[in-house]
């Protein structure tokens, strides 16, 4: 009896999951009328406009790893070391950005950074790059941080940090050959998350002004019936292709930790 | 400090290495400070200031217009009804797979799916419901030619209240799967042998031993999935352009174009938003801290 119920809910569960999934699907093959075709597909990946905001969106979301990972892992690594009694401080900074809506964060930008402040960063393209790529750092901070540390729990940061020392490491060694080669699977974790949520990211990007993917897919669903559909089930592949590799790489670590 | 320094203390060496040990925080503390404190400060004093910078509460007393308190209203409902139902169909979730029985096969693939659906918000989520539930979509379309059932007529419609609750849903259940799954976990087999050695049934078990253990949990991912839900504006913005009035479109329509005609009420509507998540995510680490307790 227990168990029909457990199963019934599951059933139910599982149809709310997969019916939006079928139905952005099914939507998405019918662009010719009365057979199934990938022309919405065609059309969306031959429209110039996709091939560059998806390409300005990956280069961001890359330059976002890279900045996270440049931030959190010396960051992460120098408090559990030198300064253990900031940690809950850190942790609780780093969780900031889950309480402060995105829209709050990028209003701030647009007021604190215009071209009439002392920063004037919302002045030039380049400018406002440099803002999107820091706001997108700020989004992925807690989920990359969190990453980070825990892979850090794992090792014995002091220990390694000595015996690198005594044999005459500086600080750019001991950061980047011993500690973030240990960490390398957290990190890839934190930043295929990153990736995940930095592609498809709207809100800071529209608001911003910038040709970033995000909004492109918000005006093409605007304007037209069959292509959304596509971007949607393209969008779904790469958030699934991101949490996938995230497993990947963790079953990798984990069978290599496995004693011989 | 004015004490002169003491010549206290077996490592004056140590003492002289102090601000080199603060250094190593610094390009951190300094991002943050740059692109998270000061943008929110600012937003949050400008909150609390006339136009000519002096300080004044008639910003947020300005909220208080009907139609302002009516975005307000409807965003928290939306956000409290998606946070309800997700908990509730997650919690069954999680509990069906965890406590009901089922094959631990299943259990992998559903964490794993749960951390794609919970991620998968924004405007391909908007984009996957109106190919499904929108007026041609997927089911309206099977509904209305096979069984002859117009949604539309029956009152049904995505860019409304329940419309935006249920796609909210697609990233509150995964979301709350993934939180209370390891708390189902942290219920020992021992509490519910005791339970039944002193004679109680099943429902006692649950209602007067588990469900008060996982109570902190629940309500603490409840407050969790308010916030998230409270503070997303892809997805309702790719459903239903401008035309439901919520507070987040309203926000985004007031940094495009001021549509308040009033920069200064934009900052409180934005102060309001941080005012609302803040106080969800305060009771959900404080609640999350008294579920830790049973959990070691």
């Amino acid at each position: 009896m227990k168990r029909f119920w457990a199963w019934g809910a599951l059933i139910i569960g599982l149809l709310y999951f997969i019916l939006p999934l079928i139905g952005m699907t099914n939507f998405s093959l019918k662009m010719r009328r009365g057979v199934y075709s990938f022309d919405a597909y065609a059309k969306v990946l031959a429209d110039t406009r996709f091939q560059e905001t998806f390409t300005y969106s990956v280069t961001l979301a890359l330059l976002t790893i890279l900045v996270g990972v440049f931030l959190v892992v010396p960051t992460a690594y120098w408090v559990r070391l030198k300064l253990p009694f900031l940690r809950p401080y850190v942790e609780f900074v780093t969780l900031l950005p889950l309480v402060i809506p995105a829209i709050v964060v990028v209003f701030g930008y647009i007021r604190l950074y215009n071209t009439s402040s002392w920063l004037p960063l919302t002045g030039t393209a380049l400018g406002t790059d440099v803002l999107l790529v820091a706001g997108y750092t700020m989004l992925a901070l807690p989920y990359m941080y969190r990453a980070v540390d825990t892979g850090l729990r794992t090792i014995d940061v002091t220990t390694l940090t000595e015996a690198a020392q005594s044999l005459g490491a500086g600080w750019f060694t001991i950061i980047t050959r011993i500690i973030l080669p240990n960490v390398l699977v957290a990190v890839l974790s934190g930043a295929f998350l990153t990736f995940a949520i930095v592609i498809g990211e709207f809100t800071m990007a529209a608001l911003l002004n910038r040709p970033a993917f995000g909004p492109y897919m918000q005006v093409l669903g605007a304007n037209r019936a069959y292509e959304p559909a596509a971007l949607a089930v393209i969008a779904f592949a790469i958030t699934w292709g991101c949490l996938g590799l995230i497993q990947l790489v963790s079953r990798f670590q984990k069978s290599a930790q496995r004693p011989v | 400090m004015t004490s002169p320094n003491p010549p206290t203390g077996p490592f004056p060496a140590r003492r002289m290495r102090l601000p080199f040990h603060w250094l190593g925080i610094l390009p951190f503390a300094v991002f943050v400070l740059l692109f998270l404190i000061m943008p929110t400060m600012k937003i949050v004093i400008g909150a609390f200031q006339r136009p000519d910078g002096s300080f004044t509460f008639q910003n947020i007393g300005n909220l208080f217009t009907p139609s302002i308190l009516a975005a307000y209203g409807i965003s928290i409902r939306i956000s409290m009804a998606s946070a309800f139902f997700g908990c509730l169909i997650g919690f069954g979730t999680a509990a069906a797979v965890v406590l009901g029985g089922l094959p631990r096969a299943i259990r992998g693939p559903l964490m794993t799916f749960s951390g794609v659906a919970s991620n998968f918000a924004g405007v391909p989520l908007a984009f996957a419901f109106l190919a499904t539930l929108g007026p041609v979509g997927f089911i309206t379309v099977f509904l209305q030619t096979e069984l002859g059932i117009n949604l539309r007529m029956l009152g049904f419609n995505l860019l409304s209240f329940w419309g935006l609750t249920l796609t909210y849903l697609f990233f509150q259940i995964p979301l709350m799967i993934l939180i209370i799954t390891p708390a189902l976990d942290g219920l020992k087999k021992e509490w519910r042998e005791a339970a039944s050695i002193l004679g109680a049934t099943n429902a006692q078990y649950w209602r007067m031993v588990a469900l008060p253990i996982l109570t902190p949990a629940i309500l603490g991912t409840f407050a969790l999935l308010f916030a998230n839900a409270f503070g997303a504006v892809a997805t309702a913005i790719a459903l239903t352009g401008s035309s439901l009035s919520i507070v987040p479109i309203l926000l985004f329509a007031q940094i495009r174009g001021d549509v308040l005609g009033d920069p200064h009420l934009g900052y409180a509507l934005a102060f309001g938003m941080i005012a609302v998540t803040g106080v969800a995510n305060t009771v959900y680490i404080w609640l999350r801290a008294r579920s830790e307790r049973w959990m070691r």
